[in-house]
């Protein structure tokens, strides 16, 4: 059945986009993860223009962070404070991720800029994840067992000034390292479309050794937040924000995700990142093969203001 | 006064005996004016009807009749740009900007603009895709040839540009129509049709008429939110989202 999105001014079969917001809730649920990273590629490969792809794609990274940020709240896995210390840096991150987003925008050079990123960040991610993942997967067979942290051992940058406490997550440390590392990944994923927990959650964990226990709802507690307010920012500024699909996609993937989860479950962790390793990978070979191998059609046709 | 009356008379008997040779007139009208983008719009079909008015003064044709008609929709500055190879990646370097171009443009006829008209008279007239597109100055040098042929091939695939020279069908020797296919996504706005009568390689004369496609119901009301009040837009769908989010969680609990 098709349905017309009024922003996008196109039709698009609603069907097709229930299912990818299934399919990408689905491993979002098995993961742990937000699932941008796979939504906002797909919708621009069905044919979004990647404008509206990304600007929509925040408002469903929204809702499903929302779902999960509660859920570990009930169960008193989130440090708040460390969270607002990651929301502060990332309301930042946000603002200058928009900015630059339009002004790529007004100089057609948008779509080069999401292709060009997905290819560096997630290699570069999807390489040191395969790397851990692998060193992970040797020491389990071998039966060593992995010390995270050494005792005594301190990383220099939590040296630095501004040092706060995180009880919950048994952290004492500077907190400009901290909002650095929120201010960048909020500004990739206005810029994306993406929420950032795959980068997010194993940076917090090696970098800053903050416990398993409230890393992923504290990750998703400022995903939560840096997504509503790139929501709001996109749509006061570029107006991209189509509703419509906006709905259709949080419908599709609130419904994969609870059999993700469940499915997620039956995974062991080392294999786990080993999959979601390759997943990242993936998509950023996909989006390398588009500006590496000589293109079927060389040129392209866009219309400037509307 | 009986010399002003006088005057009067000679100058409407002046105007009858110019309108005595007078050649033939075109009465075009479309099926609809008005095209509604309804949340189940996949592109519409319009037709235009047309008829050519003669009388017994009008002179006898012994080429027969040909029509063109051309769609211009709402313009807007178009870029075209090219891939290039720097280094070992693809790259979008030159470019050709297109100002106040047409984003539907669709020419329909009775048989090919190149028959119906010499070059002179296309270009003048703008007559056929080629010629509307045409930039008088630098018309063959072949960058700009370049550019104009991959705009054409990408429109086209599009369904915004078309040229059809079978497009206008003779439904008795002066009653014709022809139909306009719009998909679904070209732009709301205006949207100009010109009629154009030939015989013989000259213009006859020409007749304008217009519709519009417009958003209507939920979808004019979103658009509208979305640009007049983006804040409370943006809000809305934030809560919107907040709310399906925290729904999940009470549906679907687990503990």
């Amino acid at each position: 059945m098709q349905l017309y999105l009024p922003i996008a001014e196109m039709p698009v079969n609603m069907f097709l986009l229930l299912a990818m917001g299934a399919a990408v809730g689905f491993i979002s649920g098995m993961f742990g993860v937000g699932g941008g990273f796979l939504m906002t590629p797909l919708l621009i490969f069905v044919g979004i223009p990647p404008a509206i792809a990304v600007a929509t794609q925040t408002a469903q990274i929204t809702a499903s962070s929302v779902t999960g940020a509660l859920g570990y709240w009930r169960r008193r896995a989130l440090d708040l404070k460390l969270g607002g210390v990651l929301v502060a840096g990332g309301f930042l991150g946000t603002l200058l991720g928009v900015l630059f987003f339009n002004s790529m925008r007004r100089m057609g050079q948008l779509d080069f800029v999401i292709v060009v990123s997905y290819v560096t960040l997630f290699g570069v991610i999807g390489t040191l994840m395969l790397v851990e993942s692998l060193n992970a997967l040797w020491a389990a067979r071998k039966g060593t067992p992995r010390l995270l942290r050494k005792p005594g051992e301190h990383a220099w940058y939590l040296g630095l000034p501004l040092r706060m406490r995180f009880h919950r997550s048994k952290l004492y440390g500077s907190v400009i390292p901290i909002m650095l590392l929120a201010v960048l990944i909020a500004f990739a994923g206005a810029v994306l479309g993406i929420g950032g927990g795959f980068i997010l959650v194993p940076a917090l964990i090696y970098l800053f050794r903050i416990p398993a226990a409230v890393v992923v709802g504290t990750s998703l507690f400022q995903i939560l937040f840096t997504m509503l307010a790139a929501t709001l920012l996109h749509a006061v500024t570029n107006q991209s924000v189509d509703v419509v699909l906006a709905i259709l996609l949080i419908v599709g993937g609130v419904m994969g995700a609870q059999f993700g989860a469940r499915a997620g479950q039956k995974l062991k962790g080392e294999s786990f990142r080993l999959l979601l390793a390759i997943l990242v990978l993936g998509v950023g070979l996909r989006f390398a093969i588009e500006i590496v191998v000589r293109p079927d059609e060389p040129f392209s046709v866009v219309q400037e203001g509307s | 006064m009986p010399r002003g009356v006088l005057a009067l008379l000679l100058l409407l008997a002046g105007v009858a005996g110019v309108a005595g040779v007078r050649a033939e007139t075109l009465v075009a009208s479309l099926s609809t004016h008005r095209v509604a983008i309804t949340s189940n719009y996949t592109g519409a079909e319009i037709v235009v009807f047309g008829a050519v008015e003669r009388d017994q003064q009008t002179v006898a044709r012994a080429a027969g009749y040909d029509i063109v008609v051309t769609v211009r929709g709402p313009r807007r500055m178009t870029v075209v740009r090219e891939k290039e190879k720097a280094g070992f990646i693809w790259l979008n370097i030159s470019r050709r900007r297109f100002p106040e171009l047409p984003v539907y443009l669709v020419v329909q006829s009775t048989r090919p603009t190149e028959d119906i008209a010499d070059e002179m008279q296309r270009l003048r007239f703008k007559i056929g895709l080629d010629a509307i597109l045409a930039d008088p100055a630098r018309r063959n040098e072949p960058s700009e040839v370049k550019f104009r042929d991959a705009l054409v091939r990408l429109k086209t695939e599009q369904g915004l540009f078309a040229e059809n020279s079978r497009g206008v069908t003779f439904l008795t020797p002066t009653i014709f129509r022809a139909p306009i296919i719009l998909p679904a996504i070209a732009p709301t706005g205006n949207y100009e049709v010109e009629v154009a009568l030939f015989s013989d390689g000259v213009l006859l004369t020409r007749q304008s008429t217009s519709f519009e496609v417009i958003k209507t119901g939920f979808e004019q009301t979103t658009v509208e939110l979305s640009r007049d009040h983006s804040l409370l837009y943006g809000a809305s769908v934030g809560v919107l989202a907040l709310l399906f989010g925290w729904l999940a969680t009470i549906i679907f609990r687990r503990d």
